[in-house]
């Protein structure tokens, strides 16, 4: 039945499995919590770089994380474009966007998912490396070793991201941009491009966050549903925008998870992050480390 | 206006004359399998554009209504065995107490968090199904089709003309909608919530009456649905492609007035039907996909909006 070892089992895999979602749930975290962009393809980009990764690990025998980091430059570029088009289509006109912009994105959601079941079929699919599979003994306790791997790069990338936008001249200008567009527009300074550019970034660490997603466990064309969940509970829950606030509130929510997991078992999993985001919606809509309150 | 309602009625009664000729005369069986999934997505399409199209806010919670009237004739059939009007009856009253729940948790919520809202509580229901044994759990049940009554002589053709009333009674309250005080409240509240809310426009009534009479509609859509596949199981009952489907094809149809989701779920419901039997159900998705994009970015109106812009012209090149 349940115990203390079970309990602390759970916690010490809740916090490795959180800092892994604060690493799919940064970009979300840029796009959406600082541009306001209501993006919700965001997983389905973060599955097809997973996808991309496992192509590159399968056909030429790369190394994930590597594939990850040789795919960045690929999805800066992509959201580049992304934002661009999204921009010029729906921003530029002002009025109505939110209905249409988000239809937008689940329209290339669904668009990525099924190009992605076109492309390598409807199966599981996951990568070989060294360090998948095997697992670290700690007393009675088993910690695999993947989550190992996601927590260090998770940490590193939350790290560099918060560096980032508070120390370099163009991360404080993203954050200028996400306070007011319009100040900076007297200035002198383009809030477009700024933006187009936190977009790319946004877009740009999901190469990373995709090799995470196909380490820690096999990933399928449709996953990137599960994930609307997840990212977005970490997203609201940190307070928009919020970058050690992402890294707070997706270890809650990790182990949230793998506590419920071990109490009532995996067939209630996917439900936790949509009913700790719809609870937070409800109470604190703000987020715990909210921006706007 | 009143001409219009005469006109209106006739063409109903035309439709529905129509469909019970269509069970009488049609012997081959696959006309009503093709016809009933069109009609049950005008359903949805419509119910969507209620709350979707006049107020503004984006549902993907279509599946959970859709889903839950699934389920809702599935545990009714199976503990009690009532006829199929009353597993409908049941669905539409379910679906619009949790229209009410839903709307009073979520409605004051605005944009992509209504929409991400919605989303989560497809999720929560599909995950509480899954795990209630007595309706079958995530590996489904199977379920037998009763003796059939008359005038029809095959299950299915009752089902078409059944879904067949069902798009009627929608249409018929939609339209109703749009022309009434209802519908001019949501109008005003979709362009501007707080100037609305300033000139006594009653915002969170309104659309909650909205989120219940779409929601009781989206249900009562998903009740024969399970008497249609004789089987139900979670995780194609609570398929986000149904949220996903109703949203595209309003959007694609126009939200502007009654007929455009009826348009769009014509358009893409006979395309996907065609491009089911011809190439596979994944392309299907993709020209769904592909086609939301386009008009969303493109046509930002619907194909009412092209419509009227054609109209416009001409009467200018003619004056």
């Amino acid at each position: 039945m349940f115990s203390f070892e079970l309990l602390l089992d759970a916690v010490v895999i809740g916090v490795l499995l959180g800092c892994f979602y604060a690493a799919v749930s940064l970009g979300l975290s840029i796009s959406f919590g600082l541009l306001d962009v209501p993006h919700v393809a965001h997983p389905a980009f973060l599955v097809l770089a997973s996808y991309a990764v496992y192509f590159l690990n399968e056909h030429y025998g790369v190394d994930p994380l590597l594939a990850g980091l040789l795919i960045t430059p690929l999805f800066f570029l992509f959201g580049l474009v992304a934002y661009r088009l999204y921009y010029e289509t729906f921003e530029k006109r002002g009025s109505d966007a939110g209905v249409r912009g988000i239809a937008f994105f689940f329209g290339i959601a669904f668009i990525i998912e099924v190009l992605i079941i076109l492309l390598f079929g409807v199966d599981q699919r996951s990568v070989t490396a060294d360090y998948v599979g095997k697992a670290w003994r700690l007393g009675d306790m088993r910690i695999p070793f993947r989550l190992v791997v996601a927590f260090v790069v998770a940490a590193a990338l939350t790290i560099l991201l918060t560096l980032y936008l508070s120390r370099t001249f163009m991360g404080r200008a993203i954050r200028a941009v996400a306070q007011d567009q319009e100040a900076l527009r007297l200035m002198g300074a383009n809030p477009i491009r700024i933006k187009q550019w936190a977009f790319g970034i946004a877009t740009a660490v999901l190469g990373i966050a995709g090799a995470l997603l196909i380490i820690v466990a096999p990933v399928e064309p449709t996953l990137d549903r599960t994930y609307i969940g997840r990212t977005f509970c970490v997203v609201v829950m940190a307070g928009l925008g919020s970058m050690s606030g992402t890294l707070v509130a997706a270890i809650i929510l990790g182990v949230a998870e793998a506590i419920v997991l071990t109490l009532f078992g995996a067939s209630w999993a996917p439900a936790i992050s949509f009913a700790m985001l719809l609870g937070v919606l409800a109470v604190r809509p703000q987020g715990l480390f909210g921006r706007r309150s | 206006m009143k001409r219009n309602g005469i006109y209106f009625w006739i063409g109903a009664a035309l439709f529905l004359a129509g469909a019970m000729l269509m069970t009488q005369v049609i012997g081959n069986q696959y006309p009503f399998f093709a016809c009933y999934v069109i009609l049950q997505f005008i359903v949805l399409a419509v119910a969507w554009s209620i709350l979707g199209g006049y107020a503004g806010y984006v549902n993907f919670g279509t599946s959970a209504f859709f889903g839950v009237g699934v389920y809702t004739a599935v545990f009714l059939f199976k503990a009690t065995g009532v006829p199929l009007a009353v597993q409908i009856a049941a669905a539409a009253a379910v679906g619009a107490l949790m229209g009410f729940a839903l709307g009073l948790l979520t409605l004051r919520m605005q944009g992509i968090f209504f929409s991400i809202a919605t989303i989560a509580a497809t999720i929560i229901i599909e995950t509480a199904i899954t795990n209630w044994r007595y309706v079958g759990g995530a590996s489904g049940i199977q379920l037998q089709r009763p003796a059939v009554m008359a005038p029809f002589d095959n299950y299915v053709e009752m089902l078409f003309f059944v879904q067949a009333v069902m798009v009627v009674l929608a249409v018929a309250i939609s339209r109703y909608i749009q022309n009434s005080w209802i519908g001019r409240g949501l109008q005003a509240l979709k362009d501007d919530e707080l100037a609305a809310e300033c000139t006594g426009v009653p915002t969170l009534r309104l659309k909650l009456t909205a989120c219940v009479i779409s929601g009781a509609l989206m249900c009562a859509a998903g009740a024969p649905a399970a008497m249609y596949l004789q089987y139900a199981d979670p995780a194609s009952a609570f398929n986000l492609n149904y949220s996903v489907s109703a949203l595209a094809m309003s959007l694609i149809g126009g939200t502007a007035h009654w007929a455009g989701p009826v348009i769009g779920a014509i358009l893409l419901g006979v395309t996907q039907q065609l491009l089911t039997v011809t190439i596979s159900s994944e392309v299907n998705v993709l020209v769904l996909g592909v086609m939301l994009v386009l008009f969303v970015v493109a046509a930002p109106e619907g194909i009412i909006g092209l419509i009227r812009k054609v109209r416009s012209k001409r009467n200018e090149g003619e004056g």
